[in-house]
C-alpha cells in the first residue's frame, strides 16, 4: 500500500507545483490581444486572397481594429455590406468604395489579331513576355497563357479558347487586383463595375502608332482622336498612341462607342440600342480592315520558341 | 588527357555545317537599320539627324553611360528615320535608319589588308581608342569590351584568355577568323594584354578543329606570352567561368567576377576587331557572321555590315524552304528564336540557324521524374529542376539561396531532360525576378 499512497502523492505534488508554474508565467507572460479581432475576422470572408494590400484576413482584422479612420480600408471580396457590417461592430464610419472589376483590355481575338508565329517554349504569358513581342504582330496585347486564370484564387477568369483571349466572370471577380499584378502585359485592369455592371472602356492597349498598330490588329485603339472630341466630359485621353477613358468621369453617354472607327471601345451589360440610333451611330468609316493572312513559313519561321533547341539526337 | 571544365557540361552533335567555307565579303546592302541598344548596358545616345549625310565608320550614336558604347555608321549614304524599328523578337526599339549612296570611308580608317604588327601605343590610349571604335564582346555576350579592361581599383588582371572555344553547334565564325585571319587575331591579342599589363595570354581552342589549332601553333611561336590551348570538346566551354576553370584550373566563385580571380577572357571576334580598331583606326562597322542549317543550300561565312538584314544573309545563302521551322539568332543551345528575320544582324550576331520542321518543335512536356540528370551536367552545379519549379510557383526569396543567380543560361539541362520539361524557360524568368528583388533591397538600404 505505502507504495501507491507514495506513488499518487508524489504525482498529485509534481501536478500542483506545474500548476503554479504554469499559472505564474501564463499571467506574467500575458500578451492581451483584442477580443473584437477574432470577431472581425470571422466577419470577413476569409478568402486570404490579399487583395486589401495585407498579409490574408487576419491582418487585415487587426488593422481594422488598430486603426481609427478605416477609411482607406477596404476588403474588396466582402464589399461594402461585409464594409459596414465591420464598421458598425466597430463604432467606426464604413469605407465606401464603388464596386470594382477586373477588365480585360484586349480585343485582338483569334480572328482580329492573326498569328505570326507559334510560341513552343514553356506555357506561360511571364516567360513568353520575357522571350520576345508574343505570337502576333502586337507585341501588347493578351498573350492568352493564362497567368491571370491561374493566380485567381475565385475562378473567375479563363481564357476563351475561341478568342484565345482571358475573360472576366462579373459574378465571381471580386476585384481583388491578383491578375492585375500577375499580367505581364498590364492588359487587366481595376475598373469601376458601373450602375446595373454597364461600363465603357478601350480595349487596347497598344502603343504603336495607328497605322502600325491596325495592320496588326483590325480590334487596334488607332489613337484617332474621335472619342476625345466626341466626349462631352471630358474623360477620354490619348497618351502614346492609346486612348483611356477616366471611369471617375465617364458617364456612360456612350458617344465614344459610336465614334470609335475600330471597334476598340467597348460598351457592356448596356440594353440593345434602339434601331434609328443603331443607324446612325454605323458611321462610314467602321468597314472592317483587311484581315492579313498569316506569313507562311516560306515568307518568315512559323515557329518563334525560346533558346534552346537541342537537335534532334542522331 | 586535354584539359576541360570540372563539372557538367554535355555534347550535342557539332554539325560544323560550314566549316570549309571561305569567309566571303557580303555586298554591301541597300537600308541598314541600326538599333541604339546592341550591347548591354545603357542605349546609345543618337549624334544625327533624319536626312544627315554620313560615311563608314562616322560615330551616329554615342555611349549613353559608362556600361554602354558607341555606334558608327556601317554604310554611306543618308539618314532615313531615328525611330522605332523592329527587331527580332518581334518588339519594336529605337533605331537609326540609313540609305546606303556608294561606299564612301571615313577619314583615318586603314581598309588595306596589310598586318600592323607593332603597337607601342600606353594602356590609356588603347583602351580609348577601343572605347571609341564601340567594341562589344563577340561572342554574343555584348558586354562593352572597354569596361573589361578596366577592372575596378584593387584588382589586376594576371592572365588573358582568348576564347576560341566556339562549343555552339553549327557556327563556325570563330574557327574561319582563326584559320583566315589568325595573325591579326594574335596581335590583338596581345594589345588586349598590353592595355591590361598582363604578361600570359592563352587562347583556348576545342579539339574538333584541329586545322585551327595547328594553324595558330604555328602562327603563335613569333608572339611570346601567347599559349595556345587546346581542349576536351564539351558545352558549354565557351563560358567564361568555364573557360577560366578549364584553362588555368582557376574556380570564379559564386557572385564574383573573372576579374577577381585575375582573369580576363575575350572572344575571338573581339581581339580581332581590337585589332582593327587600335592599329587600323577601324570602328566596329562589320563582323562575321555564320549562316548555316541543314534546309540551307549553301551554308557560309559571311563579313558582314552591321545592320544588314538577316532575311537578305538567309537568301544569300541558299534561301528560305517550306522546310525551315525556326529561324535562330546564334546557336542552337542559346540562341533565340527570331520572329522577325527581316531585322538586322547586331554586333552580338554570331550566327543565323535555321532549322528544320521537324527537328524545331520541342517534346511535349511530361512530368519530372527526379531523375537528376539536369543536375548532373549543370555547369555551375545548381539543381535546375529545383531552381524551375522555385521559378514557376513565383518563390524567388527561397530560390536566391539555391544560387538562381548563378545560372548562365547554358541550356544544357533543358537539352537533356527525358521529360522534355522547358526548365530553362522558368529558371531564366526566375534569375530576372531573383535579380530585381536583390536590386530594390540594395537600393532601399
Amino acid at each position: 500500500m505505502g507504495v501507491f499512497a507514495y506513488t499518487i502523492l508524489t504525482l498529485s505534488l509534481l501536478g500542483v507545483l506545474l500548476a503554479a508554474i504554469l499559472y505564474f508565467v501564463a499571467s506574467k507572460f500575458r500578451v492581451w490581444e483584442d477580443p473584437r479581432i477574432d470577431d472581425v475576422e470571422k466577419m470577413l470572408p476569409g478568402a486570404n486572397c490579399g487583395g486589401c494590400g495585407y498579409a490574408g484576413c487576419r491582418a487585415m482584422a487587426e488593422a481594422l481594429v488598430r486603426e481609427d479612420d478605416i477609411s482607406t480600408l477596404y476588403c474588396p471580396v466582402g464589399g461594402g455590406e461585409c464594409m459596414k457590417q465591420i464598421a458598425d461592430f466597430l463604432g467606426k464610419a464604413a469605407p465606401e468604395r464603388e464596386p470594382m472589376v477586373a477588365v480585360v483590355r484586349c480585343g485582338g481575338s483569334c480572328e482580329k489579331r492573326p498569328r505570326t508565329n507559334t510560341f513552343d517554349g514553356a506555357r506561360s504569358c511571364a516567360v513568353s513576355a520575357s522571350l520576345y513581342g508574343g505570337e502576333t504582330g502586337c507585341s501588347y496585347g493578351c498573350l492568352g497563357f493564362g497567368d491571370c486564370v491561374n493566380v485567381c484564387e475565385f475562378g473567375a477568369i479563363r481564357i476563351n479558347p475561341e478568342t484565345g483571349l482571358a475573360e472576366v466572370d462579373e459574378e465571381k471577380c471580386t476585384a481583388c487586383g491578383a491578375c492585375v499584378k500577375a499580367c505581364p502585359k498590364g492588359v487587366i485592369e481595376l475598373r469601376k463595375k458601373g450602375p446595373k455592371g454597364r461600363r465603357v472602356y478601350v480595349s487596347c492597349v497598344n502603343k504603336d502608332k495607328g497605322a502600325v498598330a491596325r495592320k496588326s490588329c483590325e480590334a487596334a485603339c488607332i489613337a484617332c482622336t474621335k472619342c476625345v472630341k466626341a466626349c462631352p466630359f471630358e474623360a477620354i485621353t490619348i497618351e502614346n498612341n492609346v486612348s483611356y477613358i477616366d471611369f471617375t468621369k465617364c458617364r456612360l453617354c456612350r458617344k465614344c462607342v459610336a465614334e470609335c472607327p475600330t471597334g476598340a471601345i467597348v460598351d457592356v451589360n448596356f440594353p440593345p440600342r434602339k434601331p434609328v440610333e443603331a443607324a446612325a451611330s454605323a458611321t462610314p468609316s467602321a468597314t472592317p480592315g483587311k484581315v492579313e493572312n498569316p506569313t507562311s513559313v516560306a515568307e518568315a519561321p512559323a515557329q518563334t520558341a525560346p533558346e534552346v533547341k537541342p537537335e534532334t539526337k542522331k | 588527357m586535354l584539359k576541360t571544365f570540372p563539372i557538367g557540361g554535355v555534347h550535342p552533335s557539332e554539325n560544323k555545317l560550314s566549316r570549309e567555307a571561305r569567309i566571303e565579303y557580303f555586298p554591301l546592302p541597300d537600308t541598314v537599320v541600326l538599333p541604339l541598344s546592341q550591347h548591354i548596358g545603357a542605349p546609345a545616345v543618337p549624334v544625327v539627324a533624319k536626312g544627315d549625310k554620313v560615311v563608314v565608320g562616322q560615330l551616329i550614336a554615342k555611349a549613353g553611360g559608362f556600361v554602354s558604347s558607341n555606334i558608327h555608321s556601317s554604310v554611306s549614304g543618308t539618314v532615313v528615320s531615328v525611330d522605332l524599328a523592329m527587331t527580332a523578337s518581334g518588339l519594336r526599339q529605337p533605331a537609326i535608319t540609313i540609305r546606303r549612296e556608294g561606299d564612301e570611308w571615313a577619314e583615318g580608317i586603314d581598309c588595306s589588308s596589310e598586318l600592323v604588327r607593332e603597337c607601342t601605343l600606353e594602356p590609356a590610349e588603347i583602351i580609348r581608342r577601343i572605347a571609341d571604335a564601340g567594341i562589344v564582346g563577340m561572342g554574343g555576350a555584348t558586354f562593352p569590351t572597354q569596361v573589361k579592361l578596366t577592372p575596378p581599383p584593387g584588382k589586376k588582371a594576371d592572365v588573358v584568355i582568348i576564347n576560341g572555344v566556339e562549343c555552339e553547334p553549327y557556327l563556325t565564325a570563330d574557327h574561319r577568323v582563326m584559320l583566315e585571319r589568325g595573325e591579326e587575331v594574335l596581335v590583338g591579342t596581345s594589345i588586349l594584354a598590353r592595355a591590361l599589363g598582363v604578361q600570359q595570354c592563352y587562347i583556348g581552342i576545342e579539339n574538333n578543329k584541329p586545322d585551327a589549332i595547328a594553324h595558330m601553333k604555328e602562327l603563335a611561336e613569333s608572339f611570346p606570352g601567347i599559349e595556345i590551348v587546346p581542349l576536351r570538346v564539351r558545352y558549354p566551354q565557351g563560358g567564361e567561368k568555364q573557360l577560366i576553370a578549364a584553362i588555368t584550373g582557376r574556380q570564379v566563385p559564386s557572385g564574383a567576377l573573372p576579374i577577381d580571380v585575375g582573369a580576363v577572357v575575350q572572344n575571338v571576334g573581339t581581339a580581332l576587331a581590337v585589332y582593327e580598331a587600335v592599329q587600323k583606326n577601324k570602328p566596329l562597322v562589320e563582323r562575321v557572321v555564320t549562316v548555316t542549317g541543314k534546309p540551307l543550300a549553301q551554308p557560309a561565312n559571311y563579313l558582314v555590315r552591321l545592320g544588314t538584314p538577316i532575311s537578305a544573309l538567309i537568301d544569300h545563302a541558299g534561301g528560305m524552304s517550306d522546310d525551315v521551322g525556326k529561324v535562330i539568332g546564334g546557336g542552337p543551345m542559346m540562341g533565340r528564336a527570331m520572329s522577325h528575320p527581316e531585322a538586322p544582324v547586331l554586333k552580338g550576331t554570331s550566327g543565323v540557324l535555321l532549322m528544320r520542321q521537324k527537328e524545331s518543335h520541342r517534346k511535349q512536356p511530361d512530368t519530372c521524374i527526379k531523375c537528376a540528370k539536369c543536375v548532373s551536367v549543370c555547369p555551375m552545379g545548381l539543381e535546375p529542376y529545383l531552381l524551375s519549379k522555385l521559378s514557376k510557383k513565383r518563390m524567388y526569396a527561397e530560390a536566391e539561396p539555391e544560387r538562381i543567380v548563378d545560372c548562365i543560361e547554358c541550356g544544357s539541362c533543358s537539352y537533356t531532360c527525358p521529360a522534355g520539361l522547358p526548365l530553362l524557360d522558368y529558371i531564366r524568368l526566375g534569375k530576372a525576378e531573383t535579380l530585381k528583388m536583390i536590386r530594390a533591397r540594395a537600393a532601399k538600404s
